[in-house]
């Protein structure tokens, strides 16, 4: 555990090279560390966001929450989510180049080892996933991501035009998925359909189903919070991006 | 569900926000996940004055938005019996948008 950590809000250069905000937390020391992308939810680039990130510091990673709302101004995040949901949202391709950004902003830190990882809860789950196959990451946490698969095409649009699932051919990485049974998106239907398709790929995977939670479970703000669920995942989390990103 | 999928609609009306009473000119409808009320998932409205940007937010429950609009029709259905056309005059002539 490193109790000394630096937390800031800095700026990257995110998609098409425009210079945007984020927050990047990392330990106090020399390193080498390894590192983690965590991407928002839709709701918007939160408390939550930033807290996660520097518990990644303590448990001795660098880590950084790209503000994919950046364009949308200024304010409170629930205000600047809720704008940027009634505006339609953030593009998969604006998020990709973002994202791309935010670990190329890890990669040149003088402490990197060079391996870098990506998670997110929910619609940042769909987006970590979409983002381990479409960029080349170390290891990937998907999070309850909802919408990895499609059942109706026609919730496919202009700005997320591709169903995650149908790159899954192209993960660059070994995967974590943590789920809760009660969640109707993903439901577990659909999480064992995921599950089938990464192991007829081949791929190198590893998920955890919870009894006795649904959607967002590690979210300490909302009464989906399960305290035994969301400890275990964390515990699995830490593990798993220890042993891929060593 | 953590979508985009929304519903707006262009409306003539008032709010009071922050900064005090304010122009509204759109709706913003959606059934996800709220910021406030312990719920997974809530219906929110946001009224939003698209010039400066600013909303005033409601989150409701399913139950209770389908309450708010039985109460709202009964409402509208018992003022304009007595209130017919009165006010029509006062609302520029726009075209409802109800989907986005």
């Amino acid at each position: 555990m490193y109790r000394d950590i630096i937390g800031q809000e800095i700026r990257y250069k995110g998609h098409n090279g425009v210079e945007k905000n984020a927050y990047f937390s990392k330990p106090i020391g020399p390193g080498p560390f390894p590192a983690v992308v965590f991407i928002h939810h839709v709701p918007g680039w939160n408390e939550v966001c930033i807290e996660t990130v520097r518990r990644f510091a303590h448990h001795g990673f660098m880590a950084i929450s790209h503000n994919l709302y950046a364009e949308y101004g200024e304010g409170d995040a629930d205000d600047i989510g809720a704008r940027a949901r009634a505006e339609g949202g953030v593009s998969d391709e604006q998020m990709l180049g973002d994202t791309a950004g935010a670990m190329a902003f890890l990669k040149a830190q003088k402490e990197s080892n060079g391996k870098v990882g990506v998670m997110g809860y929910c619609s940042g789950g769909r987006q970590a996933f979409l983002s381990a196959c479409r960029l080349k990451f170390d290891a990937v946490v998907d999070c309850w991501g909802g919408r990895v698969m499609v059942k109706d095409k026609s919730a496919l649009n202009a700005k997320q035009p591709v169903a995650p699932i149908d790159y899954a051919k192209d993960l660059s990485c070994p995967i974590l998925g943590l789920f809760g049974n009660d969640d109707k998106e993903p439901d577990p239907d659909q999480v064992n359909k995921t599950e089938e398709i990464l192991k007829s790929l081949g791929k190198t995977y590893e998920f955890h189903r919870y009894d006795g939670a649904g959607h967002a479970f590690f979210d300490w703000s909302r009464p989906s919070y399960r305290v035994e669920q969301a400890m275990d995942g964390w515990k699995k989390t830490f593990a798993f991006f220890g042993k891929h990103l060593a | 569900m953590c979508s985009y999928i929304t519903e707006k609609a262009e409306i003539f009306a008032s709010a009071k926000g922050r900064s005090g009473w304010m122009n509204v000119d759109t709706a913003v409808i959606y059934y996800d996940h709220p910021t406030h009320i312990p719920l997974d998932h809530a219906l929110n409205i946001d009224f939003v004055n698209s010039a400066t940007k600013e909303r005033v937010a409601v989150e409701l429950s399913a139950k209770s938005a389908r309450e708010l609009i039985r109460r709202i029709q009964s409402a509208l259905d018992s003022g304009e019996a007595i209130h017919l056309g009165s006010d029509d005059a006062a609302e520029p002539e726009r075209a409802l948008c109800p989907l986005f």
